[in-house]
Protein backbone atom coordinates (compact mmCIF):
# COMPACT_ATOMS: atom_id res chain seq x y z
CA UNK A 1 0.00 0.00 0.00
CA UNK A 2 3.48 2.53 0.68
CA UNK A 3 4.44 1.77 -2.61
CA UNK A 4 1.09 2.51 -4.21
CA UNK A 5 0.81 5.50 -2.15
CA UNK A 6 4.52 6.63 -3.48
CA UNK A 7 2.76 6.29 -6.95
CA UNK A 8 0.43 8.48 -6.28
CA UNK A 9 1.99 11.39 -4.88
CA UNK A 10 4.61 11.28 -8.07
CA UNK A 11 1.34 11.56 -10.40
CA UNK A 12 0.04 14.17 -8.25
CA UNK A 13 3.01 16.20 -8.34
CA UNK A 14 3.68 15.85 -11.89
CA UNK A 15 0.21 17.21 -12.61
CA UNK A 16 1.67 20.29 -11.06
CA UNK A 17 4.72 20.29 -12.56
CA UNK A 18 3.71 20.21 -16.51
CA UNK A 19 1.19 22.68 -18.03
CA UNK A 20 -1.31 19.91 -18.74
CA UNK A 21 -2.75 20.51 -15.28
CA UNK A 22 -3.50 24.53 -15.47
CA UNK A 23 -4.69 24.03 -18.88
CA UNK A 24 -7.31 21.52 -17.80
CA UNK A 25 -8.32 23.50 -14.79
CA UNK A 26 -8.34 26.95 -16.54
CA UNK A 27 -10.76 25.63 -19.00
CA UNK A 28 -12.66 23.82 -16.08
CA UNK A 29 -12.69 26.44 -14.55
CA UNK A 30 -14.14 29.15 -17.31
CA UNK A 31 -16.86 26.78 -18.40
CA UNK A 32 -18.11 26.15 -15.21
CA UNK A 33 -18.06 29.65 -14.26
CA UNK A 34 -19.65 30.61 -17.41
CA UNK A 35 -22.69 28.07 -17.76
CA UNK A 36 -23.45 28.59 -13.93
CA UNK A 37 -22.70 32.56 -13.27
CA UNK A 38 -24.54 33.88 -17.08
CA UNK A 39 -26.90 30.87 -17.67
CA UNK A 40 -28.50 29.10 -14.66
CA UNK A 41 -27.54 31.57 -11.71
CA UNK A 42 -30.46 33.83 -11.68
CA UNK A 43 -33.49 34.60 -9.74
CA UNK A 44 -36.61 32.37 -10.44
CA UNK A 45 -34.43 28.96 -11.39
CA UNK A 46 -34.15 26.21 -9.29
CA UNK A 47 -31.69 26.60 -6.61
CA UNK A 48 -30.14 23.36 -6.99
CA UNK A 49 -26.76 22.17 -9.04
CA UNK A 50 -28.41 19.84 -11.64
CA UNK A 51 -27.86 21.69 -14.71
CA UNK A 52 -24.34 21.84 -13.76
CA UNK A 53 -24.17 18.03 -12.41
CA UNK A 54 -26.49 16.63 -15.21
CA UNK A 55 -25.31 18.00 -18.38
CA UNK A 56 -22.74 19.82 -18.15
CA UNK A 57 -19.85 18.29 -15.78
CA UNK A 58 -20.31 14.87 -17.51
CA UNK A 59 -19.98 15.99 -21.05
CA UNK A 60 -17.02 18.85 -20.13
CA UNK A 61 -15.11 15.87 -18.31
CA UNK A 62 -15.48 13.61 -21.35
CA UNK A 63 -12.89 16.19 -23.31
CA UNK A 64 -10.99 16.76 -20.28
CA UNK A 65 -10.34 13.59 -18.67
CA UNK A 66 -8.31 12.14 -21.46
CA UNK A 67 -6.21 15.27 -21.10
CA UNK A 68 -5.32 14.17 -17.83
CA UNK A 69 -5.26 10.41 -17.87
CA UNK A 70 -3.63 10.32 -21.90
CA UNK A 71 0.30 10.43 -20.24
CA UNK A 72 -0.34 8.04 -17.08
CA UNK A 73 1.70 5.29 -18.99
CA UNK A 74 2.24 6.69 -22.48
CA UNK A 75 4.64 8.68 -21.29
CA UNK A 76 6.50 6.09 -19.48
CA UNK A 77 6.73 3.77 -22.49
CA UNK A 78 8.02 6.57 -24.58
CA UNK A 79 10.89 8.15 -22.01
CA UNK A 80 12.42 4.36 -21.49
CA UNK A 81 11.22 5.23 -17.57
CA UNK A 82 8.92 2.01 -17.82
CA UNK A 83 12.28 0.03 -17.53
CA UNK A 84 13.03 1.39 -13.86
CA UNK A 85 9.77 1.43 -12.74
CA UNK A 86 9.00 -1.97 -13.81
CA UNK A 87 12.28 -3.35 -12.28
CA UNK A 88 11.88 -1.75 -8.87
CA UNK A 89 9.79 -4.19 -6.41
CA UNK A 90 6.73 -2.99 -7.61
CA UNK A 91 3.99 -5.21 -9.08
CA UNK A 92 1.80 -4.30 -12.32
CA UNK A 93 -1.45 -3.51 -10.05
CA UNK A 94 0.60 -1.33 -8.40
CA UNK A 95 1.60 0.66 -10.67
CA UNK A 96 -1.89 0.72 -12.58
CA UNK A 97 -3.35 1.22 -8.92
CA UNK A 98 -1.07 4.06 -8.00
CA UNK A 99 -1.51 6.20 -11.26
CA UNK A 100 -5.46 5.86 -10.95
CA UNK A 101 -5.53 7.17 -7.76
CA UNK A 102 -3.08 10.12 -8.39
CA UNK A 103 -5.61 11.12 -11.40
CA UNK A 104 -8.61 10.44 -9.33
CA UNK A 105 -6.99 13.00 -6.89
CA UNK A 106 -6.57 15.22 -9.05
CA UNK A 107 -10.30 15.09 -10.07
CA UNK A 108 -11.18 15.41 -6.65
CA UNK A 109 -9.43 18.38 -6.56
CA UNK A 110 -11.10 19.81 -9.45
CA UNK A 111 -14.23 19.08 -8.05
CA UNK A 112 -13.90 20.41 -4.89
CA UNK A 113 -14.06 24.06 -6.87
CA UNK A 114 -17.59 23.76 -7.61
CA UNK A 115 -18.37 23.48 -4.21
CA UNK A 116 -18.44 27.29 -4.34
CA UNK A 117 -21.31 27.29 -6.88
CA UNK A 118 -23.13 25.02 -4.10
CA UNK A 119 -21.90 28.15 -1.45
CA UNK A 120 -23.81 30.30 -3.85
CA UNK A 121 -26.70 28.10 -4.32
CA UNK A 122 -27.00 28.03 -0.51
CA UNK A 123 -26.83 31.44 0.24
CA UNK A 124 -29.33 32.65 -2.07
CA UNK A 125 -31.46 29.69 -2.04
CA UNK A 126 -32.62 26.67 -0.06
CA UNK A 127 -31.13 23.66 -2.05
CA UNK A 128 -32.07 19.74 -1.64
CA UNK A 129 -28.66 18.76 0.14
CA UNK A 130 -29.81 15.26 -0.49
CA UNK A 131 -29.65 15.90 -4.17
CA UNK A 132 -26.43 17.73 -3.68
CA UNK A 133 -24.72 14.83 -2.12
CA UNK A 134 -25.78 12.04 -4.41
CA UNK A 135 -24.70 14.60 -7.34
CA UNK A 136 -21.22 14.76 -5.87
CA UNK A 137 -21.12 11.01 -5.16
CA UNK A 138 -22.26 10.29 -9.47
CA UNK A 139 -19.33 12.22 -10.44
CA UNK A 140 -17.32 10.66 -8.15
CA UNK A 141 -18.53 7.84 -9.36
CA UNK A 142 -18.31 9.00 -13.04
CA UNK A 143 -14.67 10.42 -12.71
CA UNK A 144 -13.67 7.09 -11.76
CA UNK A 145 -15.31 5.07 -15.15
CA UNK A 146 -13.88 8.28 -17.07
CA UNK A 147 -10.37 7.86 -15.84
CA UNK A 148 -10.28 4.04 -16.29
CA UNK A 149 -10.74 4.71 -20.03
CA UNK A 150 -8.32 6.90 -20.16
CA UNK A 151 -6.09 5.06 -18.25
CA UNK A 152 -6.94 1.71 -20.40
CA UNK A 153 -5.67 3.10 -23.43
CA UNK A 154 -2.71 5.29 -22.11
CA UNK A 155 -1.58 1.61 -20.77
CA UNK A 156 -2.00 -0.07 -24.67
CA UNK A 157 0.50 2.66 -26.55
CA UNK A 158 3.24 4.84 -26.22
CA UNK A 159 1.82 7.50 -28.24
CA UNK A 160 -0.05 9.82 -26.04
CA UNK A 161 -2.21 11.22 -29.30
CA UNK A 162 -3.44 7.39 -29.85
CA UNK A 163 -4.41 7.85 -26.55
CA UNK A 164 -6.31 10.94 -26.16
CA UNK A 165 -7.97 10.35 -29.69
CA UNK A 166 -9.45 6.70 -28.11
CA UNK A 167 -10.24 7.29 -25.12
CA UNK A 168 -12.45 10.39 -26.17
CA UNK A 169 -14.15 8.34 -29.06
CA UNK A 170 -14.65 5.51 -26.69
CA UNK A 171 -15.67 8.08 -23.84
CA UNK A 172 -18.00 10.43 -26.63
CA UNK A 173 -19.77 7.29 -27.70
CA UNK A 174 -20.78 6.28 -24.11
CA UNK A 175 -21.98 9.69 -23.53
CA UNK A 176 -23.81 11.27 -26.89
CA UNK A 177 -23.94 8.68 -29.51
CA UNK A 178 -25.94 5.98 -27.28
CA UNK A 179 -29.02 8.15 -27.24
CA UNK A 180 -28.94 8.65 -30.96
CA UNK A 181 -28.26 4.81 -31.36
CA UNK A 182 -30.68 3.94 -29.40
CA UNK A 183 -33.62 5.46 -31.54
CA UNK A 184 -32.40 2.89 -34.50
CA UNK A 185 -32.29 -0.28 -33.34
CA UNK A 186 -34.74 -2.73 -31.55
CA UNK A 187 -35.68 -5.14 -28.53
CA UNK A 188 -32.68 -6.20 -26.49
CA UNK A 189 -30.17 -4.24 -28.77
CA UNK A 190 -31.81 -1.02 -27.51
CA UNK A 191 -31.82 -2.23 -23.74
CA UNK A 192 -27.51 -2.91 -24.32
CA UNK A 193 -27.53 0.56 -26.41
CA UNK A 194 -29.65 2.27 -23.15
CA UNK A 195 -27.96 0.56 -20.48
CA UNK A 196 -24.24 1.29 -21.36
CA UNK A 197 -25.04 5.21 -22.16
CA UNK A 198 -23.54 7.51 -19.00
CA UNK A 199 -26.36 10.03 -19.48
CA UNK A 200 -28.48 7.02 -18.36
CA UNK A 201 -26.48 5.94 -15.79
CA UNK A 202 -25.63 9.32 -14.23
CA UNK A 203 -29.46 10.83 -14.67
CA UNK A 204 -30.41 8.94 -11.25
CA UNK A 205 -27.65 10.84 -8.89
CA UNK A 206 -28.54 14.15 -9.84
CA UNK A 207 -31.95 13.28 -9.19
CA UNK A 208 -31.53 12.19 -6.21
CA UNK A 209 -31.47 8.66 -5.78
CA UNK A 210 -28.89 6.21 -5.27
CA UNK A 211 -29.78 3.29 -7.63
CA UNK A 212 -27.75 -0.19 -6.80
CA UNK A 213 -27.62 -0.74 -10.40
CA UNK A 214 -25.71 2.81 -11.62
CA UNK A 215 -23.90 2.16 -8.94
CA UNK A 216 -23.24 -1.41 -9.88
CA UNK A 217 -22.50 -0.23 -13.54
CA UNK A 218 -19.87 2.40 -12.12
CA UNK A 219 -18.03 0.54 -9.87
CA UNK A 220 -17.70 -2.85 -11.50
CA UNK A 221 -16.90 -1.17 -15.60
CA UNK A 222 -13.91 0.73 -13.55
CA UNK A 223 -12.85 -1.83 -11.44
CA UNK A 224 -12.58 -4.20 -14.82
CA UNK A 225 -11.18 -1.34 -16.89
CA UNK A 226 -7.80 -1.49 -13.93
CA UNK A 227 -7.89 -4.93 -13.87
CA UNK A 228 -7.33 -5.14 -18.24
CA UNK A 229 -5.30 -2.45 -17.99
CA UNK A 230 -2.79 -4.52 -15.31
CA UNK A 231 -3.16 -7.43 -17.96
CA UNK A 232 -1.86 -5.11 -20.66
CA UNK A 233 0.42 -3.68 -18.55
CA UNK A 234 1.55 -7.57 -17.79
CA UNK A 235 1.39 -8.62 -21.40
CA UNK A 236 3.75 -5.75 -22.62
CA UNK A 237 6.66 -8.03 -21.04
CA UNK A 238 6.44 -10.13 -23.27
CA UNK A 239 6.42 -8.56 -26.13
CA UNK B 1 33.80 -20.97 -1.98
CA UNK B 2 32.42 -17.37 -2.86
CA UNK B 3 28.54 -17.44 -2.66
CA UNK B 4 27.50 -17.37 -6.28
CA UNK B 5 25.18 -14.13 -7.09
CA UNK B 6 24.38 -14.65 -10.58
CA UNK B 7 23.56 -17.99 -12.04
CA UNK B 8 22.60 -17.89 -15.98
CA UNK B 9 21.49 -21.23 -17.54
CA UNK B 10 21.22 -22.02 -20.82
CA UNK B 11 19.43 -18.17 -21.39
CA UNK B 12 17.42 -17.76 -25.23
CA UNK B 13 15.72 -15.04 -26.24
CA UNK B 14 13.85 -14.29 -29.09
CA UNK B 15 11.96 -11.65 -30.32
CA UNK B 16 9.21 -12.79 -32.49
CA UNK B 17 11.55 -15.22 -35.08
CA UNK B 18 14.78 -12.67 -34.36
CA UNK B 19 17.01 -14.82 -31.83
CA UNK B 20 18.67 -12.16 -29.34
CA UNK B 21 20.38 -14.82 -26.88
CA UNK B 22 21.14 -18.22 -27.88
CA UNK B 23 22.08 -20.29 -25.11
CA UNK B 24 23.93 -18.00 -22.89
CA UNK B 25 25.20 -19.47 -19.56
CA UNK B 26 27.80 -17.76 -16.82
CA UNK B 27 28.34 -17.34 -13.44
CA UNK B 28 29.15 -14.52 -11.39
CA UNK B 29 30.39 -14.62 -7.74
CA UNK B 30 29.90 -12.52 -4.90
CA UNK B 31 31.73 -9.25 -4.92
CA UNK B 32 33.08 -9.73 -8.95
CA UNK B 33 32.90 -6.96 -10.97
CA UNK B 34 32.12 -8.40 -14.75
CA UNK B 35 32.23 -6.53 -17.99
CA UNK B 36 29.84 -7.80 -20.62
CA UNK B 37 31.69 -7.04 -23.55
CA UNK B 38 29.80 -7.36 -26.97
CA UNK B 39 29.43 -5.09 -30.16
CA UNK B 40 26.08 -3.39 -30.21
CA UNK B 41 23.16 -5.59 -31.13
CA UNK B 42 25.15 -8.74 -29.41
CA UNK B 43 22.61 -9.25 -26.76
CA UNK B 44 23.99 -7.43 -23.90
CA UNK B 45 21.06 -5.15 -22.94
CA UNK B 46 18.57 -8.02 -23.73
CA UNK B 47 20.56 -9.77 -20.99
CA UNK B 48 20.49 -7.36 -18.71
CA UNK B 49 16.83 -6.94 -19.05
CA UNK B 50 16.35 -10.71 -18.32
CA UNK B 51 18.09 -10.58 -15.21
CA UNK B 52 16.50 -7.65 -13.73
CA UNK B 53 13.39 -9.20 -14.73
CA UNK B 54 12.09 -6.70 -16.80
CA UNK B 55 11.40 -8.86 -19.86
CA UNK B 56 11.16 -13.26 -19.66
CA UNK B 57 13.39 -15.19 -21.51
CA UNK B 58 12.40 -17.53 -24.05
CA UNK B 59 14.22 -20.70 -22.10
CA UNK B 60 16.66 -21.16 -19.89
CA UNK B 61 16.15 -19.77 -16.22
CA UNK B 62 18.26 -17.22 -14.26
CA UNK B 63 18.72 -16.76 -11.01
CA UNK B 64 20.10 -13.41 -9.15
CA UNK B 65 21.21 -13.34 -5.51
CA UNK B 66 19.46 -16.72 -5.35
CA UNK B 67 16.10 -16.13 -6.31
CA UNK B 68 14.90 -16.99 -9.66
CA UNK B 69 14.37 -14.19 -11.54
CA UNK B 70 10.84 -15.48 -13.67
CA UNK B 71 9.23 -16.83 -10.67
CA UNK B 72 11.01 -14.90 -7.60
CA UNK B 73 10.60 -11.40 -10.10
CA UNK B 74 10.03 -9.45 -7.33
CA UNK B 75 12.46 -10.52 -4.45
CA UNK B 76 15.31 -10.48 -7.33
CA UNK B 77 13.81 -6.75 -7.59
CA UNK B 78 14.68 -5.74 -4.00
CA UNK B 79 18.29 -7.67 -4.27
CA UNK B 80 18.86 -5.03 -7.16
CA UNK B 81 19.83 -1.85 -8.47
CA UNK B 82 19.46 -1.24 -12.13
CA UNK B 83 20.95 1.54 -14.54
CA UNK B 84 19.44 0.71 -17.95
CA UNK B 85 20.73 2.66 -20.91
CA UNK B 86 20.50 6.08 -21.22
CA UNK B 87 19.22 6.46 -18.04
CA UNK B 88 15.67 6.75 -18.29
CA UNK B 89 14.42 9.70 -15.81
CA UNK B 90 11.24 12.01 -15.32
CA UNK B 91 12.77 15.50 -16.53
CA UNK B 92 10.40 17.19 -14.81
CA UNK B 93 10.86 15.94 -11.37
CA UNK B 94 14.02 17.46 -9.23
CA UNK B 95 16.76 15.41 -8.48
CA UNK B 96 16.14 15.07 -4.76
CA UNK B 97 12.21 14.10 -5.04
CA UNK B 98 13.56 11.48 -8.27
CA UNK B 99 15.28 9.79 -5.54
CA UNK B 100 12.72 10.50 -2.08
CA UNK B 101 10.48 8.44 -5.63
CA UNK B 102 12.80 5.80 -6.12
CA UNK B 103 13.50 5.28 -2.38
CA UNK B 104 9.95 4.87 -1.22
CA UNK B 105 9.06 2.11 -4.70
CA UNK B 106 12.05 0.59 -3.12
CA UNK B 107 10.50 0.15 0.44
CA UNK B 108 13.53 1.83 2.20
CA UNK B 109 12.44 2.77 5.76
CA UNK B 110 11.28 6.25 6.15
CA UNK B 111 13.87 7.10 8.49
CA UNK B 112 16.71 6.08 6.62
CA UNK B 113 15.82 7.74 2.94
CA UNK B 114 17.14 10.99 3.82
CA UNK B 115 20.23 8.97 5.12
CA UNK B 116 20.53 7.01 1.76
CA UNK B 117 19.95 10.00 -0.29
CA UNK B 118 22.73 12.12 1.31
CA UNK B 119 25.25 8.98 1.28
CA UNK B 120 24.35 8.47 -2.53
CA UNK B 121 24.79 12.06 -3.16
CA UNK B 122 28.20 12.43 -1.94
CA UNK B 123 29.11 9.21 -4.09
CA UNK B 124 28.03 10.13 -7.09
CA UNK B 125 28.94 13.60 -6.63
CA UNK B 126 25.79 15.53 -6.89
CA UNK B 127 26.01 18.13 -4.45
CA UNK B 128 25.70 20.80 -6.30
CA UNK B 129 22.85 19.74 -8.35
CA UNK B 130 20.91 17.41 -6.02
CA UNK B 131 18.14 20.58 -5.93
CA UNK B 132 17.82 21.45 -10.04
CA UNK B 133 15.20 19.91 -11.94
CA UNK B 134 16.19 16.86 -14.01
CA UNK B 135 15.36 18.48 -16.91
CA UNK B 136 17.74 20.71 -16.98
CA UNK B 137 20.42 18.41 -16.68
CA UNK B 138 23.43 17.60 -18.82
CA UNK B 139 24.33 14.05 -19.83
CA UNK B 140 26.49 13.46 -17.56
CA UNK B 141 24.65 14.69 -14.50
CA UNK B 142 21.80 12.13 -15.47
CA UNK B 143 24.29 9.23 -15.84
CA UNK B 144 24.83 10.10 -12.29
CA UNK B 145 21.42 10.09 -10.79
CA UNK B 146 20.75 6.79 -12.69
CA UNK B 147 24.03 6.05 -10.90
CA UNK B 148 22.65 6.98 -7.05
CA UNK B 149 19.15 5.75 -7.73
CA UNK B 150 20.87 1.81 -8.67
CA UNK B 151 22.54 2.50 -5.24
CA UNK B 152 19.95 4.24 -3.34
CA UNK B 153 18.10 0.53 -2.16
CA UNK B 154 22.16 -0.47 -1.13
CA UNK B 155 21.64 -3.52 -3.72
CA UNK B 156 23.54 -6.88 -3.42
CA UNK B 157 23.61 -6.77 -7.49
CA UNK B 158 24.21 -3.79 -9.17
CA UNK B 159 23.52 -4.01 -12.93
CA UNK B 160 24.69 -1.12 -14.79
CA UNK B 161 24.13 -0.68 -18.72
CA UNK B 162 26.64 1.14 -20.86
CA UNK B 163 27.25 3.34 -17.73
CA UNK B 164 30.11 5.72 -18.95
CA UNK B 165 28.01 6.33 -22.51
CA UNK B 166 27.48 10.18 -23.02
CA UNK B 167 30.23 10.97 -20.41
CA UNK B 168 33.19 13.54 -21.19
CA UNK B 169 36.69 12.08 -20.48
CA UNK B 170 36.94 13.48 -17.07
CA UNK B 171 33.57 11.45 -15.85
CA UNK B 172 34.43 8.80 -17.75
CA UNK B 173 37.40 8.44 -15.55
CA UNK B 174 35.41 9.04 -12.09
CA UNK B 175 33.20 6.81 -12.98
CA UNK B 176 35.39 3.99 -13.56
CA UNK B 177 36.97 4.93 -10.40
CA UNK B 178 33.81 4.88 -8.62
CA UNK B 179 32.73 1.53 -10.23
CA UNK B 180 35.90 -0.02 -9.15
CA UNK B 181 35.39 1.27 -5.50
CA UNK B 182 31.46 -0.12 -5.30
CA UNK B 183 32.70 -3.32 -6.44
CA UNK B 184 34.17 -3.65 -3.24
CA UNK B 185 30.74 -3.89 -2.08
CA UNK B 186 28.36 -5.07 -4.53
CA UNK B 187 28.21 -7.83 -7.47
CA UNK B 188 28.76 -5.52 -10.30
CA UNK B 189 27.61 -7.01 -14.18
CA UNK B 190 28.11 -3.55 -16.54
CA UNK B 191 27.56 -4.11 -20.19
CA UNK B 192 30.14 -2.25 -22.58
CA UNK B 193 31.11 -1.88 -25.82
CA UNK B 194 34.20 0.17 -24.85
CA UNK B 195 37.13 -2.11 -23.61
CA UNK B 196 39.32 0.23 -22.25
CA UNK B 197 36.68 0.43 -20.22
CA UNK B 198 36.08 -3.36 -19.14
CA UNK B 199 40.00 -3.70 -18.67
CA UNK B 200 39.94 -0.86 -16.49
CA UNK B 201 37.25 -1.69 -14.36
CA UNK B 202 36.07 -5.42 -14.31
CA UNK B 203 38.19 -8.40 -13.04
CA UNK B 204 36.75 -10.40 -15.60
CA UNK B 205 34.83 -10.44 -19.12
CA UNK B 206 32.69 -12.13 -21.01
CA UNK B 207 32.50 -11.32 -24.36
CA UNK B 208 29.03 -12.12 -26.11
CA UNK B 209 28.50 -11.66 -30.21
CA UNK B 210 25.50 -12.54 -31.86
CA UNK B 211 23.41 -13.66 -28.99
CA UNK B 212 26.51 -16.57 -27.69
CA UNK B 213 29.26 -16.00 -24.99
CA UNK B 214 32.49 -16.50 -27.15
CA UNK B 215 34.83 -16.05 -24.20
CA UNK B 216 35.12 -15.63 -20.07
CA UNK B 217 37.85 -15.16 -18.53
CA UNK B 218 39.72 -12.22 -16.79
CA UNK B 219 41.32 -9.56 -19.10
CA UNK B 220 44.75 -10.89 -18.93
CA UNK B 221 44.12 -14.48 -19.68
CA UNK B 222 41.78 -13.16 -22.66
CA UNK B 223 44.82 -11.57 -23.82
CA UNK B 224 47.07 -14.14 -23.41
CA UNK B 225 44.52 -17.12 -24.65
CA UNK B 226 45.27 -14.98 -28.38
CA UNK B 227 47.39 -17.25 -30.86
CA UNK B 228 49.50 -14.17 -31.91
CA UNK B 229 49.95 -13.25 -28.45
CA UNK B 230 53.70 -14.15 -28.04
CA UNK B 231 55.38 -12.09 -31.43
CA UNK B 232 58.57 -10.38 -30.57
CA UNK B 233 60.57 -7.29 -32.33
CA UNK B 234 64.00 -7.18 -32.77
CA UNK B 235 65.78 -4.90 -34.47
CA UNK B 236 69.34 -6.00 -35.38
CA UNK B 237 72.45 -4.75 -37.65
CA UNK B 238 74.57 -7.24 -39.43
CA UNK B 239 73.95 -10.01 -42.97
CA UNK B 240 69.97 -10.22 -43.69
CA UNK B 241 70.67 -13.94 -44.49
CA UNK B 242 72.10 -15.50 -41.72
CA UNK B 243 70.20 -13.52 -39.61
CA UNK B 244 66.95 -14.85 -40.94
CA UNK B 245 68.08 -18.12 -41.14
CA UNK B 246 69.55 -18.32 -37.72
CA UNK B 247 66.42 -16.85 -35.60
CA UNK B 248 64.30 -19.14 -37.79
CA UNK B 249 66.20 -22.29 -36.91
CA UNK B 250 65.39 -21.41 -32.86
CA UNK B 251 63.08 -23.54 -31.52
CA UNK B 252 59.45 -22.57 -30.83
CA UNK B 253 59.96 -19.79 -33.79
CA UNK B 254 57.01 -20.06 -36.50
CA UNK B 255 57.86 -16.94 -38.62
CA UNK B 256 60.49 -14.32 -39.38
CA UNK B 257 59.46 -10.97 -41.17
CA UNK B 258 61.90 -8.09 -41.98
CA UNK B 259 61.94 -4.63 -42.91
CA UNK B 260 65.14 -2.42 -43.31
CA UNK B 261 65.11 0.46 -41.45
CA UNK B 262 68.46 2.97 -41.85
CA UNK B 263 70.55 0.20 -41.66
CA UNK B 264 68.99 -1.83 -39.58
CA UNK B 265 66.69 -5.25 -39.66
CA UNK B 266 63.58 -4.81 -37.80
CA UNK B 267 62.45 -8.66 -37.48
CA UNK B 268 58.63 -9.49 -36.64
CA UNK B 269 59.27 -13.42 -34.94
CA UNK B 270 55.91 -14.88 -34.47
CA UNK B 271 56.58 -18.04 -31.97
CA UNK B 272 54.57 -20.90 -30.66
CA UNK B 273 51.99 -19.69 -27.79
CA UNK B 274 53.36 -19.54 -24.95
CA UNK B 275 57.42 -19.62 -25.63
CA UNK B 276 59.45 -16.44 -25.35
CA UNK B 277 62.69 -16.91 -27.42
CA UNK B 278 64.02 -13.09 -26.28
CA UNK B 279 67.14 -15.00 -24.89
CA UNK B 280 68.12 -16.64 -27.16
CA UNK B 281 67.80 -14.12 -29.78
CA UNK B 282 69.75 -11.86 -28.23
CA UNK B 283 72.69 -14.47 -27.10
CA UNK B 284 72.42 -15.31 -30.78
CA UNK B 285 73.04 -11.95 -32.01
CA UNK B 286 75.78 -11.53 -28.92
CA UNK B 287 77.36 -14.67 -30.39
CA UNK B 288 77.21 -13.69 -33.87
CA UNK B 289 78.33 -10.21 -33.45
CA UNK B 290 75.45 -8.55 -34.37
CA UNK B 291 74.17 -5.04 -33.01
CA UNK B 292 70.85 -5.34 -31.11
CA UNK B 293 69.04 -2.00 -30.36
CA UNK B 294 65.89 -2.94 -29.40
CA UNK B 295 64.03 -6.33 -28.84
CA UNK B 296 60.84 -6.63 -26.78
CA UNK B 297 57.39 -8.48 -26.61
CA UNK B 298 54.36 -7.19 -28.56
CA UNK B 299 51.77 -8.16 -26.07
CA UNK B 300 47.98 -8.56 -27.48
CA UNK B 301 45.46 -6.84 -25.99
CA UNK B 302 41.81 -7.12 -25.15
CA UNK B 303 40.77 -5.30 -27.68
CA UNK B 304 42.60 -7.32 -30.52
CA UNK B 305 41.50 -10.21 -28.74
CA UNK B 306 38.11 -9.16 -29.23
CA UNK B 307 38.27 -8.25 -32.59
CA UNK B 308 39.32 -11.42 -33.99
CA UNK B 309 37.10 -13.03 -31.75
CA UNK B 310 33.95 -11.15 -33.29
CA UNK B 311 34.93 -11.54 -36.36
CA UNK B 312 35.64 -15.18 -35.99
CA UNK B 313 31.89 -15.29 -35.63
Amino acid sequence: MGRVWTITRRELLCFFCSPIAYVVLVVFLAFNGYIFGFLHFRSGTESSLRPLFGYILPLVLVFIIPMLTMRLMSEEYRSGTIETLMTAPVSDATVIAGKFLGTFLFYVLMLLTTLIYAAAVYAFGSPDFGALWTGYLGLLLLGAFYISVGLFFSTCTSNQIVAVVCSFAVLATLAFLTGAISQHVEGATRVIVQHVSITYQFSEFVQGAINLNNLTFFVTTTLFLLFVSVKVLESKRWR
Amino acid sequence: MAETMIKVRNLTKYYGSLLALNDVSFEVTRSEVVGFLGPNGAGKTTTLRILTGYQPASSGSAQVAGFDVFSQSKQVREQIGYLPENAPLYPEMRVREYLQFRAGLKNIARGVISKRIEYVTERCWMKEFVNRPIGHLSKGMRQRVGLADALIGDPKVLFLDEPTIGLDPTQIRETRNLISELGQQHTILLSSHILSEVEATCSRVIIVARGRVVADGTPHDLSARLSEASRLIAEVKGPEGPIISGVKNLPGVKQVETSHEDGWQRLRIATAPGVDVREQVAKLAADRGWNLRELRREVANLEDYFVKIVAEQ
